[in-house]
């Protein structure tokens, strides 16, 4: 690869932060003074490119250091790892959370998305835009969902610096988002994340029963309530004994596709071809989806340990953690743990001295949803835009890094600890024939005590609303978040199970479940899903790229009009989205228009 | 003399398309099947030399078992495969394709698509005069060519042509995310700042006219482009010992543009900036 560079040089800071991330450069070819070492020092061919997969976290190292890419930054950066600036500057440009123009070192993310927008975020954003103008030092973004919505309206300030700080405010007002944005160190402590939880310390909880009773942050703890237990059952019963259990088990994915995890384990673990890898989905960015934040801030050893016993039965000895960028809390927390594993040989070249090497890394997403599409995510780690790759074949046979790969939802993973704990078959007897287990769901929204819920599958929608206090007047409740569908307040019998919406005509999904009163008009409430789609599409694919904007020109046109006036534009709703739907590559593009045409057809939206 | 590459056999599959039974060899697409059995799909973003990319769906079939439609240029045929061509759902996604490329995109030099236009009765205009268009500048910002990204449809084929499926020089990416994504050189900069090697390859690739000579952007914009007028020639480069294929595209006595055939088992019509772009001292009279 003849690479060529430009004339613009890295600041002392910028250098140093790419330097932190991947060691002092070894020669003036990768940006350190020249020598006479030089002449005979080559790093070529497969050496130089296999670093590619740094380019994220080096972008990131950036953003965190100064709160942009600068030019000097970026080629620095593709000098160290050998990747071409134009690659390295569409990768750049392809996440919200970085900047290639300069902005402010503070940037404060403000929540506009489903659950805050009801909550007032529009108002919020108005008034911390009118306070943080031009010379604040801030600079402030509308954000999507930010995984907060038990406490909407949210904002979240992240400080460029060394160390980068962070700030979350939830619920905001607008002098506590200012607050956190102008000094994020003082700025008060979040809750604990059991806070989330509404059911916390109930014994009856099974995946939930640690949140708020562990200490987040000790391992012994952790092991105190029954932790590790499960991975010595994995040792005792071998990876195919493993996976036989989670077979038997009837656990299927909790991301949202429901695919059947044990197929997956054993397709993946049946590969011929070596390394087998393991990746744990946690870029959660589902408008009104917040359980894997829970999860990974409330038990984050639950995770390391579920990720190990998937790892061991599938034969990778390396796992990826993705986490989505606006998650800083859960980033401190898994690091936190993921080192103290090391540290006590629960990772490593010798897990529990059984002589199996196993290690977890983590990679930062940097607010992309199509990331959470689990081919985008294989292109995300390595280095690439986001887009997702087309299926077949699918990850089992060539997923990350070209290689069999298992990939997995944090839900998904830490249900495997009961299988093992408990057996299959008491797992099994939880839930429904189809749909086994216990499912968490994400209620925010007009509801008094908005939260994760764990319940068994098979409660229906209306115990569930009960449960978390649904307030008086409800209008429409979407479920499965922006890719999801509405359903109307009627519907409580609705079983909440795979089969059970399904039945309904609606989905699952990630198990959001979010209300909405009669106060917020559903037009705007389907133009924000229309913008979000916009907003994340990737732009590889015409169905998508081009559709989710013409679906949000017509919900623009029609927001005030009702019965024929809107006639005309559900029409050329219903054909574009159709076609979305049928000609998309990913998830993304085919669900883009299920929330709007559920809205149309069971809430009578435009009527 | 020209060494055919035979290849190893391949074992042919059987299976049907719009119910007409068709054998293809192992490893060949639904496209590659559906043209030799003299189906005609519509597509835009596959290119005869570079691998499938998919990205702009408007080759999509509908096969048995499939929850969504399938794209012929990049699915393998596999036995036993029930493929249907021109069902009304096909057709319906095609149809939009086409509506939502022409309603933002300038098409006005893409081969056939006013023809698939009318077959597939699509109107690009009913999303009213606001719909969002690219609304790009033509970049000229260079002597040999011009990137109009107006008419950019964002297939890809320039990227892979410029990376490691041809010329390995990364010049170009996608940057930017969804509707606001656009070919770009690092920063977005002039092409006379960035990788480029100028050996035009993007150009020959580019199915829709947004990378073209200069020579013919300023004919075009002077009016004096006539395709029927033109004649081709293909000769040999008489640049090295590579021996390359031009095809010379001669109007008025006066090359104006250089294509390379892409059936040329070597060179897969690339070329590097002299046989392109070098063609001055032929018609230098003085």
């Amino acid at each position: 690869m003849d690479l060529h560079f430009g004339d613009s040089k890295p600041t002392d800071e910028e250098r140093a932060a790419i330097d932190a991330l991947l060691g002092p450069p070894e020669s003036s070819w990768e940006g350190a003074d020249r020598s006479d070492a030089d002449l005979r020092w080559a790093r070529g061919g497969r050496e130089a490119r296999d670093r590619r997969d740094l380019l994220l976290p080096g972008l990131h190292a950036i953003n965190d250091r100064v709160g942009w890419i600068s030019d000097g930054a970026l080629d620095h950066l593709c000098r160290r790892l050998t990747v071409p600036p134009a690659e390295a500057y569409g990768v750049a440009t392809f996440y919200s959370m970085f900047s290639v123009k300069p902005r402010p070192a503070t940037v404060l993310h403000v929540c506009t998305d489903l659950a805050c927008a009801a909550a007032g975020a529009s108002e919020l954003c108005a008034g911390v835009e009118a306070r943080l103008g031009l010379g604040s030092g801030v600079h402030v973004e509308r954000s999507p969902c930010l995984g907060l919505c038990e406490r909407a309206p949210a904002a979240l300030a992240i400080k460029a610096g060394d160390p980068v700080r962070t700030a979350v405010s939830a619920p905001a007002t607008v002098h506590e988002a200012v607050l956190a944005a102008s000094s994020p160190d003082s700025a008060p402590q979040e809750p604990p994340a059991a806070m989330a939880v509404p059911q916390a310390g109930d014994p009856g909880l099974t995946l939930l029963r640690r949140v708020g009773v562990v200490d987040p942050s000790s391992l012994d703890d952790y092991r105190s309530h029954g932790g590790y237990a499960a991975l010595r059952r994995a040792f005792a019963l071998g990876p195919a004994g493993v996976i036989r259990e989670v077979t038997d088990s009837g656990l299927v994915g909790r991301g949202g596709a429901a695919f059947p995890t044990g197929r997956k384990w054993q397709a993946t673990a049946s590969q011929p071809d070596h390394p087998h890898y393991l990746v744990c989905n946690a870029d959660e960015s589902e408008p009104g989806t917040f359980k894997d934040r829970v999860i990974l801030e409330g038990d984050p050893f639950a995770l390391v340990e579920s990720m190990t016993i998937a790892a061991y039965a599938t034969g990778a000895h390396r796992g990826y953690l993705y986490l989505r960028g606006e998650y800083p809390r859960a980033l401190r927390r898994m690091e936190h743990a993921i080192a103290q594993a090391r540290a006590r040989g629960f990772l490593g070249d010798d897990v529990l001295g059984q002589g199996y090497a196993f290690d977890i890394e983590i990679r930062r997403g940097a607010g992309a949803y199509i990331c959470g599409e689990e081919t985008a995510l294989f292109n995300s780690i390595e280095g690439y835009r986001g887009e997702p790759r087309s299926k077949p074949p699918f990850p089992v046979e060539k997923g990350l890094f070209g290689k069999p790969t298992v990939e997995n939802n944090v839900e998904t993973l830490v249900n495997v600890l009961p299988i093992l704990t408990m057996g299959a078959e008491a797992y099994a007897a939880i839930g429904t024939e189809k749909s086994t287990g216990p499912k968490l769901f994400c209620v925010s929204g007009s509801v008094e005590r908005p939260g994760i819920y764990e319940l068994p599958f098979g409660a229906t929608l209306g115990e569930l609303l009960d449960l978390a206090g649904v307030r008086p007047r409800l209008r429409a409740v979407l479920l499965g978040g922006a890719a999801g569908g509405f359903v109307r307040p009627d519907e409580r019998d609705i079983p909440l199970t795979f089969e059970g919406t399904r039945e309904a005509g609606t989905t699952l999904g990630s198990g959001v479940v979010m209300a909405f009163d009669d106060t917020v008009p559903l037009p705007r409430l389907l133009l924000r899903i229309a913008e979000f789609f916009r907003d994340e599409s990737c732009g590889q694919c015409v169905p998508c790229r081009v559709g989710t904007v013409r679906q949000e020109e017509a919900l623009h046109r029609i927001a005030e009009r009702t019965g024929a006036a809107a006639a005309d534009d559900i029409a050329l709703l219903r054909e574009v989205g159709r076609a979305m739907r049928d000609a998309s590559i990913c998830g993304l593009g085919q669900t883009a228009w299920n929330a709007v045409e559920s809205a149309i057809d069971r809430l009578g939206a435009y009527e | 003399m020209t060494v055919t590459e035979l290849g190893i056999p391949r074992r042919l599959l059987e299976f049907t398309i719009d119910g007409q039974a068709v054998r293809a060899p192992e490893g060949a697409t639904i496209l590659d099947a559906c043209r030799a059995a003299g189906k005609d799909i519509p597509t835009l973003c596959e290119g005869d030399t570079l691998r499938p990319k998919n990205a702009c769906r408007v080759c999509v079939v509908e096969v048995e078992g499939s929850r969504t439609l399938v794209p012929a240029c990049s699915r393998k045929a596999e036995a036993g495969m029930e493929v249907r061509t021109g069902t009304e759902r096909a057709r319906h996604s095609r149809k939009i394709v086409l509506e939502l490329l022409a309603s933002s995109v300038d098409l006005s030099m893409t081969p056939q698509v006013a023809e698939w236009i009318k077959e597939y009765e699509a109107k690009p205009d009913r999303f009213g005069p606001d719909a969002a268009r690219l609304n790009e500048e033509p970049r000229v910002d260079n002597d040999l060519y011009v990137r109009d990204y107006d008419k950019c449809i964002l297939c890809y084929k320039c990227v892979d042509a410029c990376g490691d499926q041809w010329q390995n020089t990364f010049a170009i990416s996608v940057a930017g995310r969804g509707f606001d994504a656009r070919i770009a050189v690092e920063q977005d900069a002039p092409l006379t700042d960035s990788a480029c090697v100028y050996c035009g390859n993007c150009i020959e690739v580019c199915p829709t006219g947004a990378l073209s000579f200069k020579s013919e952007f300023d004919m075009r914009a002077a009016g004096t482009w006539d395709e029927s007028a033109q004649t081709e020639t293909t000769t040999i480069c008489a640049y090295c010992g590579v021996g390359c294929n031009l095809t010379l595209h001669v109007q008025d006595n006066e090359i104006v543009k250089v294509t390379s055939p892409h059936d040329n088992p070597v060179t897969h019509g690339n070329l590097c900036i002299k046989g392109r772009f070098g063609y001055q001292h032929v018609q230098n009279r003085d």
